[in-house]
């Protein structure tokens, strides 16, 4: 049962950690906005979200934290507008990938609150 | 949950990073006239330089300003032969501050600054709302 409990959550539980760190990776390409020759970084949310989901951690101890997945790959990011001190961030997309990003979190966090609510009657009757 | 906490002090340093270097623009301004300074020569224009500064892990860059450097633009001759700092031939050496340059650089400045408001303010309401899960 705990199991089941265990597979039922761990869905939004890689989800959210990817998103919070992607969310890490976009706050630092705006915050590198002005720095020479930083290279802006993302990490391909489909491919890390699969790989994490179809490779849950092995080997946890039961009453212990679930052990946090391997981060996920940083890339970098395809230049559109080069500029001459070597720096690719561009804020625009960065601004939108932020909230983009700010916005899937929310909606996992909603989802997951349902989920919890739905097994809380379930188990209440 | 962490990872989103080291945001806070991404964009912090970031934050102090942008300030810092209004603080130069302002000093810039105010001197964009001084024809002599504490070692008696005009003033020299100062530009601070950016560098990415790794907290941990590869994900987490903040901003630090490695240094300040002195603007290497010749300067201003400004002929002017009843001044008080005027050589044999009436020029008065002036600082070299371009205020079109500062001007921009203080809007770029004041910009790249709110926009790491923003990104705090945002880790903040996912945090907040984090700590809700299954309420």
């Amino acid at each position: 049962m705990v199991n089941k409990l265990d597979e039922l959550l761990n869905f939004h539980h890689q989800a959210l950690n990817l998103r919070s760190q992607r969310q890490q990776v976009l706050a630092s390409n705006i915050a590198n906005a002005d720095t020479p020759g930083y290279k802006a970084r993302d990490i391909d949310f489909k491919a890390a979200l699969a790989a994490a989901v179809s490779h849950p951690p092995k080997g946890e101890p039961p009453s212990g934290a679930p052990a946090a997945a391997a981060p996920a790959k940083l890339l970098y990011r395809a230049m559109v507008q080069p500029s001459v001190d070597g720096n690719t961030v561009d804020m625009d997309v960065e601004r939108a990938q932020f909230a983009e990003n700010t916005v899937h979190y929310e909606a996992n966090i909603t989802l997951l609150t349902h989920q919890i609510r739905t097994m809380l009657a379930a188990i209440q009757g | 949950m962490t990872s989103l906490l080291k945001v806070f002090d991404v964009a912090g340093s970031a934050m102090t990073a942008q300030a810092q270097r209004l603080n130069v623009v302002a000093s810039n301004l105010a001197n964009a006239d001084s024809a002599s300074g504490p070692d008696g020569k005009a003033y020299k224009a100062k530009q601070v330089v950016f560098s990415t500064e790794l907290m941990g892990a590869a994900e987490n860059s903040g901003v630090r300003v490695t240094g300040v450097i002195e603007d290497p633009s010749p300067a201003k001759q400004l002929y002017q032969p009843g001044h008080p700092m005027a050589d044999e031939k009436g020029y008065v050496t002036m600082p070299n501050v371009n205020v079109v340059e500062e001007m921009v650089n203080m809007i770029s400045a004041s910009r790249a600054y709110q926009n790491n408001v923003e990104t705090l303010n945002t880790a903040k309401t996912l945090l907040m709302k984090t700590l809700s899960i299954g309420q």
